[in-house]
């Protein structure tokens, strides 16, 4: 169910953040061009495994954590909410995945 | 003096200013007696053992929920002269500072709160080590006599009002802990229903508050965990 | 305001919250922007420049504390649920909250 997911993701979450902080930190030093970005991510199969990864975790998480933000926030409780909610699930899925083919394909 | 302001009137109402004498050692009780008995005969409210063990007496005082008969006035306003004196928090008032349980008793039916045996007397007496893990898990919840106050201080139940609450899910999790319980595998359906154990967003305020020192938060973690491991197919 | 919103799992509870909120809310866009790497380098850098103002800077450095803030918090939740230990509440948010912060701030140093 929806709880299981949630503590599931933040798991994954957990190591997936850790290492996308550490390494935007590492990486941003004395500033960034897109080039240099491009040049690690490029051709790296170590990076599309865990963007994959992490980009569906996060298209899981986010979603629930905000059905619970609305239904205990705002009287929008119907099915229509979960229905909102799994096309933004969706978007973040596309959007996610895109941006990471995109990063990865020279 | 004390300025005692007290809420009267139901879900409508006003906030009636007293004035009662300072004395030492003086507790809330005291105070909403002293206005009853001296000064206002229709103020409504609830006691009944005066010492701490009954729970009746749990109203919202300077913010708080407490029970009014084992909070000292120094303790909540020190050298000040201002007390507010308020029904509990998501309970539904039935006049001044006396609310209606019934709900809060219902969702301890609704969460399987309810003890059911597995033997009959043909049988030999459960043999329950008080050391087990689970019975310590138990007696941890058990000393709970429903006085409210953690389900008052919950925002989670003032956000939604299916929420089961800190103190029915806190009485599932000794029963969950029972060895001589038959109704687990209901029980746990029960708590991880919507609105069940999962809605506890972990703000810690049952724990913070439980007058005798009872900490749902972790009884309500535990469900989670028996929560994910029926859901994963295990069972314990 | 009333108790049980001065008390530390509260202010834990709502930072986890609209830092989440936050992060939602930025997480498409983010997406989109890296997404402009499909139109090549130069487009990206076109986008990287963008957001080199002083109001985007300071948004990013917000957002990188928004997530380690979630992170850290969300740490303790699932500490709270899953360990046995027992929490000093009080001492468990400052902890979180102050790993967030220095996490903000390496970024900060590194970046800025």
């Amino acid at each position: 169910m929806l709880f299981v997911a949630q503590r599931a993701t933040a798991f994954v979450l957990a190591f997936a953040v850790a290492v996308h902080l550490a390494t935007i930190i590492y990486a941003e030093r004395g500033g960034l061009t897109a080039a240099e970005i491009l040049a690690r991510t490029q051709g790296n199969g170590w990076f599309l495994a865990l963007y994959l990864v992490f980009v569906t975790a996060v298209a899981i998480h986010a979603p629930i954590g905000l059905r619970n933000v609305v239904r205990e926030w705002s009287r929008w409780r119907a099915d229509s909410l979960d229905l909102a909610l799994a096309a933004f699930s969706i978007l973040l899925l596309i959007l996610g995945v895109t941006a990471t083919l995109a990063m990865f394909i020279p | 003096m004390l300025q005692v302001e007290v809420w009267r009137g139901a879900e409508r109402g006003r906030f009636q200013t007293f004035q009662v004498a300072r004395r030492e050692h003086q507790t809330i009780l005291d105070v909403v007696t002293d206005i009853q008995r001296e000064q206002d005969p229709t103020l409504a409210y609830r006691f009944a053992c005066r010492v701490g063990m009954c729970g009746s007496c749990a109203m919202t005082v300077n913010g708080r929920p407490r029970w009014t008969c084992r909070t000292r006035v120094a303790v909540v306003i020190g050298s000040g002269d201002r007390l507010r004196l308020e029904p509990l928090r998501n309970f539904t008032v039935v006049k001044d500072l006396a609310v209606e349980m019934t709900d809060f008793f219902d969702k301890w039916r609704t969460a399987e709160g309810v003890f059911h045996s597995e033997r009959t007397r043909a049988d030999d007496f459960a043999v329950v080590p008080p050391a087990s893990p689970q019975r310590q898990a138990a007696d941890a919840g058990i000393e709970c006599i429903g006085c409210g106050v953690c389900y008052a201080a919950c925002d989670v139940v003032s956000w939604d009002r299916d929420y089961l609450g800190p103190a029915a899910l806190n009485r599932a999790w000794t029963l969950v802990n029972d060895v001589r319980d038959g109704r687990r595998a209901p029980r746990i359906r029960a708590v991880a229903a919507s609105s069940g154990c999962q809605a506890c967003h972990v703000h810690m305020s049952c724990t913070a508050f439980c007058p005798k020192g009872i900490a749902p938060t972790y009884a309500i973690a535990g469900l989670k965990r028996a929560m994910l491991a029926q859901a994963l197919g295990r069972s314990g | 305001m009333i108790a049980s919103h001065r008390q530390p799992g509260f202010v834990a509870a709502l930072l986890h919250r609209l830092s989440g909120v936050a992060l939602a809310v930025f997480l498409p866009l983010h997406f989109l922007a890296l997404a402009t790497a499909l139109r090549g380098a130069d487009a990206m850098d076109r986008l990287l420049a963008i957001t080199q103002t002083p109001v985007l800077k300071f948004a990013e450095v917000a957002l990188v504390l928004a997530l380690a803030m979630h992170m850290t918090l969300g740490l303790r939740v699932l500490a709270i649920e899953f360990l046995p230990i027992r929490e000093r509440t009080a001492a468990a948010v400052s902890l979180s909250l102050a790993a967030a912060v220095a996490i903000g701030l390496v970024f900060l140093l590194n970046v800025g």
